[in-house]
């Protein structure tokens, strides 16, 4: 309880609170302008943070990010480009929605379900996240190593299209994650003999790379046109939520339920909560047939779960220091910039820390009512600023925040790199998230097996001897080999069926 | 996409040889059989086999006839790519020695025209930008952006 009040107290201060305010303007806007996604948001925002103390940091991260997932619901509904890939999933139903005069229901069921889920995600994580880190408290170097291998595995399997691609992605970030002097025997790997290198590739730039410089690169060679569905002022976008909400529970839970799992798993995080989502919710539905015609059902469901996704993703963040989504793990390394090392023992010596960003995010969905109405009013003059005079101005801005990280030039570099491959690596089908994964969880999973290896002193066995490790070793070992014992038992006459 | 995979994991499989060749030559951990090389050993071995399957993989594609799986895109302006990392490349070249004030209008002002922002736009998004970007990193968070020739000036 002492805990607790600490926290409020920690964030209810008038600088965090301001910061919340404005980190939410902010993540409202990204969001809201097609081709700036959620992650780049985060990405943006870690140069100012990185002068921040760690509980604003931790709030503007949060709160730009959740306000930026609903915002991408607007251009969706008004110009059928989804703001954040998380909006793709139900574009065109909302933009259908809007095309028929419903323009306040599509808006308003994107803003109340994304605030719903939000909370729902929440909840889970504030229950979910402490049971497991006394559990995880147990744990040692084994079910670590286990565990992310398994992050690994549902980064690769999961949430890939294409999981020889996918491996491939996750491999080339284990490469990055290689370079420096951060290995068991302390030697410099891959380093050219510069000195820059010896520290390993710093994080941030990369990710400011990965996910900002690749947008405007696609932004450059893009000739898409965006149109104004809807010329007109809008009503109230609340109107007639009562009804939805009443006429569509299951739909809500169904998907804030999913969005949550999904979130928490490492590699998916909103886009996929929100595709899995809108594909369940057109099958389970009493309606089906009116999904793609504009129907509110899809975006009851799906919006919920994008927006829950994020809460679920930081589960394993919080718990495990392995991220649930690209957003969480650009949010680990601030959390190590900050000294608030994830693992289950900051539940323990530093629960003040936890409660806090519990609070945040419960604050950042409850704003998200305001807040995203006043988006929604101001979303015609928002969509008309061009993302031409805008997209310049981010490069400076990934220029110099990748400068600032440790005031070197050689961060524009690695985020010019970066970005390059990132933007390639997306046209040609290889997924980013795992490479990002990769790359932060690299050095742990190294020290992990290491000290495992000692433990076991040459024993495989030694791997799997304690129980919760031999569950996680068994379940990654079988996600593995899944195409092979998939294809036998399809060969089996008495299966085929 | 088929032939862009085959030359890609031709790529893959290459740079897969090099991380196993250099893999070889990082030390062990004291007293034990492994050390450094573990892991570049074991991602050399993954991306060489990835790599290696994923040139299979476009052959048996190629020979069955499978739909190329390239998305049809809007038509593209490939030449406006180039201009964001030359812009980037002509900051890290001229920052140090010319200063920020300089350099960034001028990297943003370059943009901007390529984007199809007229000159008037253009020179006053580049200047405000930049102006705020410097208050913002240089006054309120201590970033030792880089002055350049303006240093006697400051």
């Amino acid at each position: 309880m002492d805990a607790l009040l600490t926290a409020a107290e920690l964030v209810f201060q008038p600088y965090v609170l301001l910061v919340i305010g404005l980190s939410a303007l902010y993540g409202l806007f990204v969001g809201a302008i097609p081709g700036l996604t959620a992650t780049m948001a985060t990405a943006l925002l870690v140069p100012v943070t990185f002068f921040m103390a760690p509980i604003p940091a931790v709030a503007a991260i949060v709160t730009a990010t959740a306000m930026a997932i609903f915002s991408g619901d607007i251009p969706s509904a008004l110009l059928r480009m989804p703001g954040t890939p998380a909006s793709a999933a139900y574009t065109d139903e909302a933009y259908l929605l809007t095309r028929s005069g419903q323009a306040e229901l599509a808006l308003g069921s994107g803003l109340v379900f994304s605030a719903l889920g939000g909370i729902f995600g929440v909840v889970v994580l504030s229950v979910a996240a402490p049971a497991l880190a006394e559990v995880a408290l147990q744990f040692s170097s084994f079910e670590y190593f286990w565990l992310v291998m398994l992050g690994f595995t549902c980064a690769v399997f999961i949430a890939s299209s294409d999981p020889l691609k996918g491996v491939l992605s996750l491999l080339l970030g284990l490469f990055v994650g290689c370079v420096g002097l951060d290995n068991p025997a302390a030697a410099p790997r891959y380093t050219f003999g510069n000195a820059e290198l010896m520290g390993g590739i710093s994080l941030i730039p990369l990710m400011i790379g990965m996910f900002a410089i690749s947008e405007v690169l696609r932004f450059a060679i893009s000739t898409e046109k965006p149109e104004l569905a809807v010329d007109r002022p809008f009503g109230n976008v609340f109107a007639g939520m009562w009804g939805v909400l009443k006429k569509y529970p299951l739909p809500l839970l169904r998907g804030s339920a999913l969005g949550t799992a999904v979130g928490a798993l490492p590699g998916a995080g909103a886009d996929i909560a929100a595709w899995m989502s809108y594909a369940m919710s057109k099958r389970l539905s009493k309606e089906p047939e009116k999904f793609g015609t504009g129907h509110v059902e899809g975006i009851v469901e799906a919006g919920a779960a994008n927006n829950s996704a994020l809460g679920g993703a930081w589960i394993p963040a919080l718990v495990f220091g392995i991220p649930g989504d690209s957003i969480t793990a650009i949010a680990i390394g601030v959390l190590y910039l900050k000294n608030l090392n994830p693992g289950p023992t900051l539940f323990v010596h530093n629960p003040q820390n936890i409660y806090a960003v519990f609070i945040i995010f419960m604050l950042a969905q409850i704003l998200m009512l305001p807040f995203g109405w006043l988006a929604i009013k101001v979303a015609k003059q928002l969509l008309r600023i061009p993302a031409a005079k805008l997209m310049p101005l981010i490069l400076l801005f990934c220029v110099v925040g990748s400068f600032a990280i440790n005031n070197t030039v050689f961060g524009v570099v690695i985020m010019l790199v970066a970005g390059v491959v990132a933007f390639f690596m997306e046209r040609w089908g290889f997924p980013v998230a795992p490479t990002i994964l990769g790359v932060v969880l690299g050095n742990m999973l190294e020290e992990q097996f290491f000290s495992s290896l000692v433990k076991a002193d040459g024993r495989v066995f030694a791997f799997f001897e304690r129980p919760i490790a031999a569950a996680l070793g068994v379940l990654t070992l079988l996600i593995w080999t899944s195409p092979l014992w998939r294809g036998w038992l399809r060969r089996q006459p008495g299966l085929a069926r | 996409m088929q032939r862009i995979d085959r030359a890609l994991g031709i790529v893959l499989a290459l740079l897969a040889t090099v991380v196993l060749w250099t893999a070889r030559t990082f030390p062990a951990v004291p007293g034990q059989k492994v050390g450094a090389g573990f892991l570049p050993t074991l991602v050399g071995a993954g991306l060489l086999v990835g790599g290696l399957l994923l040139v299979r993989r476009s052959f048996d594609a190629a020979r069955y006839g499978a739909a190329g799986s390239a998305p049809r895109r809007a038509p593209e302006r490939w030449w406006l790519a180039g201009v964001v990392p030359a812009a980037v490349l002509g900051y890290i070249a001229l920052a140090d020695r010319i200063g920020f004030l300089i350099v960034a209008p001028l990297m943003v002002l370059a943009t901007l025209r390529a984007f199809g922002v007229g000159w008037r736009a253009a020179f006053g998004w580049s200047v405000a930008g930049t102006l705020v970007v410097h208050i913002a990193f240089y006054k309120l968070l201590r970033v030792p952006l880089p002055w350049g020739v303006l240093r006697p000036w400051y």
